[in-house]
């Protein structure tokens, strides 16, 4: 495991996040074997690690579902063709019949065909609000890892103050903080939450490149600053941090549920949500609990996926547990 | 021992000024600003001017920050507008309070008797079929959300199964004392036996749910540290010495363990805090958790800002104890 705490250390406010994230940033600096490079080794473990392949295999599934499921799903997820036989106090939640697998929803609507495009909102999610964090936390890890000095202890103070607070609760705040909520909210609160994770985690890598012989190298060749924080520091610090992406998607799913599941997501209840589907379902838990477990099957099998694949990623690209 | 729990206390205080700052800058990016926080869906114009010249809007923003800082230690949030309509906002706090406290102590406890223990036993087995199931165990619970966890457990223990209560925190229509706020304590307290049983039994399946977050990290720490202590050299010496495998286990191992997790228990509070959010909306557990999740959804300034105002003390306050119960433990951070 990676949170080897020693004892004799003293662990303050966020201490252990930090930490993890400080490992990380260790993970995937040191090439020592000659002739094959770390991506090549890497991948070649990958290829034959099944935590990996199942990894793999759950999110490209996903990706491709998300991408066609307009065309594939069989009803339009607007329409509502089961709503003559929503009966609000005998039936309110239609079961499955030929043409709909999965029954329908509270309002007559498609459950399968939900579930599909369902995919497409967490992936955008998921995908921008890491996307998001990655940029914000790349910026401030550069400048904090390049600059150094002053510039490195204002930032990582912010950092770790925002490390310090439970990022679902930051999360919240700052969602509920939108004059109209909407998906973009979503995506940026997602993101604020990733973003000190981001640039610690590259900060350290970019120190531990700063004193590597490569960079001592170019710039005793007189290779302008400049060109090596861009070309020769950060691009070999950004193993760590493409880990942490992967781990982070599946975060980002589940808190974008959380965040759904509790009202503070996409107001529009025509496109379909997997948290918001989720929190709908409560009403109906004694009479139609399946309409909670399918999106949240799916919401635990995506996150799993990208789990799986970002741990194993980390473990090939960790010299330590090379074998 | 002194000096260090002093600048302890002094940063805290540094934390709690910038946290202020930020909460008072919270309300002025507000739609409409803290007058609307305040007044609610009972803003007319007249009342509006009259608002604004008694929180002194027209004054420099220095000024204005010293005034909000009175008003608030005088405990003056203004008037919740959806959590419960009408109420003073911190009277909304102190009234959910006790709810939550019930809730988290039991999760907590509940992950600490599981997690140790377990952990523990992990690392002891190390690489054993033990060892992986908890440690796969471990890496699913990261995957189901908390929210759903708690709707399985409402919808087998509670809907199908009919073992215990769907919602709430006591049968409605019971007559119970009210004592502290704590139910089952309460119940205990008056010797109202079926009270205190009644609220408890509302009270298991939240913190069952409440408790999966602790659980996992205080295992995870467990496991790793045990595993670290193991492999020191005064282990090995006190197992040479000829010292029973009950005394090194106890003496050696456990006791040097805990020093991290002891720590780890004291950081979950953040978290218990943000499961609440979710845990308590699932079953309607009347605490805080429920009425920030009410509060964030129909945007109750007043109360979200007196719960995120006391909610921050609060971890930060538990994370100075524990800081202060650490130095305690263990001498070598004293003289750092």
């Amino acid at each position: 495991m990676d949170d080897n705490t020693g004892p004799s250390r003293r662990p303050t406010l966020g201490d252990r996040r930090k930490e993890r994230i400080d490992a990380l940033a260790t993970a995937g600096t040191v090439v020592d074997e000659p002739g094959k490079s770390l991506l090549r080794s890497a991948w070649e473990r990958l290829r034959r690690d099944p935590v990996f392949l199942v990894g793999a295999a759950i999110t490209l599934v996903f990706v491709v579902l998300a991408i066609i499921s307009p065309w594939i799903a069989p009803w339009d997820v607007t329409a509502n063709p089961l709503i003559d036989k929503v009966r609000p106090q005998s039936n309110p939640v239609p079961g499955p019949e030929p043409g709909h697998l999965l029954g329908a929803d509270d309002r007559g609507r498609d459950l399968f065909s939900r579930l599909l495009v369902g995919s497409r909102q967490t992936l955008v999610v998921g995908v921008f609000a890491t996307l998001l964090g990655l940029l914000g936390g790349i910026t401030l890890g550069a400048l904090a890892g390049a600059i150094g000095g002053f510039v490195d202890t204002v930032v990582m103070r912010i950092v770790d103050v925002m490390l310090s607070f439970p990022a679902l609760l930051l999360a919240f705040t700052i969602a509920s903080l939108a004059r109209e909520p909407s998906q973009w909210t979503l995506i940026i609160a997602i993101a604020t939450t990733q973003v000190p994770i981001f640039a610690r985690l590259l900060r350290g890598s970019m120190l531990a490149q700063r004193s590597s012989d490569h960079v001592l190298a170019a710039r005793s060749l007189g290779v302008r600053p400049r060109a090596i924080v861009f070309r020769h520091m950060l691009p070999n610090a950004m193993g760590p941090v493409i880990v942490q992406a992967t781990l982070s998607l599946a975060t980002a799913i589940i808190e974008a549920a959380a965040l759904s599941f509790l009202g503070l997501g996409n107001p529009d209840q025509r496109q379909p949500e997997w948290g918001q589907m989720l929190g709908l379902a409560q009403r109906y838990i004694s009479e139609a609990p399946h309409l909670a477990f399918y999106p949240a099957g799916c919401i635990i099998v995506v996150a799993l996926g990208f789990t799986l694949m970002g741990e194993s990623l980390r473990e090939a690209l960790d010299p330590k547990s090379r074998r | 021992m002194l000096r260090f729990v002093v600048r302890r206390i002094l940063q805290m205080c540094l934390v709690a000024f910038v946290l202020s700052m930020l909460i008072f800058v919270w309300l002025r990016s507000l739609p409409g600003g803290p007058v609307s926080a305040i007044l609610g869906e009972r803003q007319t114009p007249a009342r509006r001017a009259a608002l604004e010249a008694a929180l002194g809007l027209d004054q420099p923003l220095h000024v204005q920050y010293l005034r909000f800082l009175e008003r608030a230690s005088q405990g003056k949030f203004g008037v919740s507008t959806k959590v419960l309509p009408g109420e003073d906002a911190l009277q909304v706090f102190l009234d959910r309070l006790p709810a939550t406290v019930e809730l988290s102590l039991l999760a907590l406890f509940l992950a600490i008797a599981l997690g140790i223990p377990l952990g523990y036993m992990a690392a002891r087995r190390h690489g054993s079929a033990v060892d992986t199931g908890a440690v796969i165990f471990s890496l699913v619970g990261v995957a189901v959300p908390v929210f759903f966890l708690a709707f399985l457990l409402k919808y087998f223990f509670a809907v199908e199964w009919n073992l215990l209560p769907v919602s709430g925190r006591q049968t409605t229509g019971l007559d119970a004392t009210r004592v502290t706020g704590m139910f089952v304590l309460d119940g205990i307290l008056t010797r109202e036996w079926d009270a205190s049983w009644d609220a408890f039994k509302h009270l298991i399946l939240p913190a069952v749910a409440l408790a999966s977050i602790p659980f996992a990290v205080i295992f995870r720490i467990t496991r790793a540290s045990v595993l670290d202590v193991l492999d020191e050299d005064y282990v090995r010496t006190a197992e040479a010495k000829g010292l029973t495998a009950r005394v090194v286990r106890g003496r050696h191992v456990l006791r040097n363990a805990m020093l991290p997790v002891v720590t780890t228990i004291g950081l979950q509070v953040g978290g218990l805090l943000a499961g609440a959010v979710l845990t308590e909306s699932v079953f309607s557990y009347r605490g805080i958790g429920d009425a920030l999740a009410t509060a964030f959804r129909e945007k109750d300034y007043a109360v979200l800002q007196v719960l995120i105002l006391m909610g921050a003390v609060i971890f930060v306050l538990v994370n100075l104890l524990v800081d202060i119960a650490y130095a305690l433990i263990d001498p070598r951070i004293r003289t750092r």
